[in-house]
């Protein structure tokens, strides 16, 4: 049993989102580099526990991107993945959530034994968190998104907790699955200096449009949803009011009214 | 020339500061309270220093170090910088004197203090003898297959964190051409060797947290087998391993530069006065520029100097500029930024005031800044000696 985990490269926690023109940017002030979906660090950390905990032989990262996607996958390779392998192509740009998980499905299948995919909740810049649910729909495995923890992988079943607005659920399928992940999951590790090491003596494969066989169309010809209009929203006018007292009592009083006051409460 | 990093050099960079940044920078406001690192703390620390190989870095891969290159390790400390000394030093870089280990050393000393078993400091000034260390006054007298070392060293920096000591003493005198010449030995003393005391030194105003130590010996009996390198060459030992150590203040120095100077970004677009924010005023903005060009600049020294130490060209010099240029552009990068938050950039409240305050030691320990100057002086000069 492999377990594989896709990961796109994203934008750091810090870049600001600005629209010019309808052109979409991304600026870190700190001049950070893209980054691992943030999301993902936590898929990436579990795919590494399948391995250590449930026995799986492999862990394996995979993203669909431009050639310097490699970056997020050596993070991967340095934080504990085994192998990672990039999904590249010209024709696959501006393809949507769709083509998207079209192409990731046909990867998925070129891995022999892949069993169990995982996936971060969404993508810190698409938002759409569609991606895990298409690729099950496109590979006829079970979607199973907002897990929260892996009990147990035993024979062909594999028992998960998702974690819900009200509550907690256990739930138990057939392998293989299509899981996305919460950050309630784990606590990602650091890349060791070891893994550092290991990632940048690594080769990452390329796979191409030609190495798949990807049934239905990808690109920005076949993407059905069009991002007609991108914007920013504009910046909310708010008023700051420091609430005065002679105690921390009398602060909270005060405080509690206004808040009565303002319907708040 | 090609100035840019490797992705590994970028992946150790990003992998540091976030160490850094939820391991380290939490504790600092603890540690300033409270004048020291809890024993708890200092565990938990090295634990995930070690489990991440951030520990010993600047130890070979062979010995269970991470093998860092020069430029890599500079890196690495130039993120460790943005945090407290007193936090930082956990994430040890053991000296790297003690690669001199040989035989039973290896085992006893070497292998134990990259493992973070054993933990080392370094112990050559002494009240007498500060930047003239030549001039030390404590003695190793040979008596059969041991030395008797009496004298005083202070400012000995961790030592009551440290459980052995690399100890340099005079252990006789020669004749040179320039003169009567002390002898020094380098040795490794254990703490706990009978005539061996160590007690707290002096309340410094720098690094709140990490001590200094006077180091008493009193007829301390050390077997020949602990000398550190050659009898009576313990300078040549220091001069082999010893240089590079000023590259780490430098470093230390550009972190803490950068850190202080997003304070100072964030804190002239938003402080308002006179209708404006602050840094709309070129008095302040200014500033902001010298600051970024002295910090570039700095980290350029220290970079090329990191360079030239892996391509095995690094002189003296080097390393001398690099230190004096990094010390004294903290202490004019973390003065401005006192005067930039102005009132509140005094506050204990702040960490501005403490960097202000830690600043001031980098441009004495290491050699001080007249020491790096003479260093360079005498390398520009001595073509013209003897002509
Ligand atoms: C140049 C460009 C043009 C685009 N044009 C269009 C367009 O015309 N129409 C349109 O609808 N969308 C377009 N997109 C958006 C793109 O379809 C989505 O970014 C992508 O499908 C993933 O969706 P998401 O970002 O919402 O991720 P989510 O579905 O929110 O992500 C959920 C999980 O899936 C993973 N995942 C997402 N993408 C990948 C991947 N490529 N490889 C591996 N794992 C992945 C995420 O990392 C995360 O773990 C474009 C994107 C780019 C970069
Ligand atoms: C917090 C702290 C921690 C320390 N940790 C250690 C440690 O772990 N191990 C260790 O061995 N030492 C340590 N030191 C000692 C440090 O290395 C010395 O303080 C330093 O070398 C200067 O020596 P000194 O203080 O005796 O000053 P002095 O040598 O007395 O110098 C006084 C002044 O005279 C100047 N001066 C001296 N000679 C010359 C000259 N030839 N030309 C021009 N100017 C000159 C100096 O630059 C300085 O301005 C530490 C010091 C401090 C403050």
């Amino acid at each position: 049993m492999k377990v594989v985990v896709c990961t796109k490269q994203t934008p750091s926690t810090t870049a600001v989102f600005s629209v010019n023109n309808g052109a979409v940017s991304w600026e870190d002030s700190g001049g950070k580099p893209n980054v691992v979906n943030p999301w993902d660090e936590y898929a990436v950390e579990e795919a590494i526990r399948v391995k250590e905990n449930h026995g799986a032989s492999q862990a394996i990262a995979l993203t669909m991107g431009t050639p310097d996607s490699q970056e997020a996958l050596k993070t991967c390779l340095a934080m504990g993945c085994d192998e990672a392998i990039l999904v590249s192509d010209p024709s696959f740009a501006g393809s949507d959530t769709l083509g998207t998980a079209r192409i990731l499905a046909a990867a998925l299948e070129k891995i022999d034994g892949a069993k169990v995919v995982i996936f971060g909740k969404q993508a810190i810049d698409g938002d759409t968190g569609l991606t895990p649910v298409q690729v099950a729909r496109k590979l006829g495995w079970t979607p199973v998104t907002y897990v929260s923890a892996i009990k147990e992988i035993k024979g062909h079943t594999i028992t998960l907790e998702r974690l819900l607005e009200d509550g907690k659920e256990t739930v138990t399928t057939d392998l293989p699955v299509v899981i996305s992940v919460v950050k309630e999951i784990n606590e990602p590790r650091y890349p060791s200096f070891m893994g550092i090491r290991k990632a940048n003596r690594a080769t990452i494969p390329t796979w191409s449009a030609a190495d798949l066989n990807i049934s239905g169309g990808v690109g920005a010809g076949a993407s059905q949803a069009d991002w007609s209009h991108v914007y920013a929203i504009p910046a909310r006018e708010g008023s700051v009011e420091i609430i005065e007292g002679d105690s921390v009592e009398e602060k909270v009083a005060a405080l509690v009214d206004k808040l009565f006051e303002e319907k708040v409460i | 020339m090609n100035l840019q990093l490797t992705d590994e050099q970028r992946m150790i960079v990003e992998m540091v500061r976030t160490f850094v940044e939820k391991e380290l920078q939490p504790y600092e406001e603890e540690v300033e309270r409270e004048d020291g690192v809890r024993p708890e703390l200092q565990r938990q620390i090295r634990d995930k220093a070690l489990q991440f190989g951030l520990y010993a870095a600047n130890m070979p891969e062979e010995l269970g170090g991470a093998g860092l290159d020069t430029v890599s390790l500079v890196l690495m400390e130039r993120e460790l910088g943005r945090t407290s000394y007193a936090l930082q030093h956990f994430v040890a870089r053991p000296s790297s004197i003690i690669r001199a280990c040989v035989g039973e050393q290896i085992e006893t000393y070497l292998l134990p203090t990259i493992r973070g078993e054993r933990h080392d400091c370094l112990a050559m000034s002494e009240p007498n003898a500060g930047s003239d260390v030549r001039g030390m006054e404590c003695r190793a007298v040979r008596d059969g297959d041991e030395y008797v070392i009496t004298g005083t060293k202070h400012f000995i920096s961790h030592a009551d964190v440290a459980d052995y000591a690399i100890l340099f003493a005079a252990s006789g005198e020669e004749q040179t051409a320039r003169g009567v010449r002390k002898k020094i030995t380098s040795f490794l003393v254990d703490m706990g060797t009978p005539g061996f005391t160590v007690k707290r030194g002096y309340d410094v105003v720098s690094h709140r947290g990490y001590h200094n130590c006077i180091l008493q010996f009193d007829g301390c009996r050390v077997p020949v087998g602990n000398i550190l390198g050659v009898e009576h060459r313990g300078f040549d030992v220091a001069n082999q391993w010893l240089g590079s150590t000023r590259l780490s203040v430098a470093a230390f120095c550009v972190g803490r530069a950068q850190r202080t100077l997003e304070l100072c970004q964030q804190w002239a677009a938003t402080r308002v006065q006179f209708g404006q924010p602050i840094g709309k005023n070129q008095g302040v903005s200014f500033k902001l520029a010298d600051m970024a060009t002295q910090i570039r600049a700095a980290e350029w020294l220290t970079l090329d100097a990191a360079w030239r130490t892996d391509q095995g060209a690094a002189r003296d010099e080097d390393y001398a500029m690099a230190k004096l240029y990094a010390t004294e552009m903290l202490a004019m990068v973390t003065d401005e930024a006192v005067q930039i938050f102005g009132g509140m950039g005094l506050a204990e409240e702040n960490p501005v005031v403490r960097f202000w305050r830690d600043a001031r030691v980098e441009r004495i320990w290491d050699g001080t800044s007249e020491i790096q100057r003479h260093i360079i002086s005498r390398a520009l000069l001595r073509p013209f000696e003897n002509r």
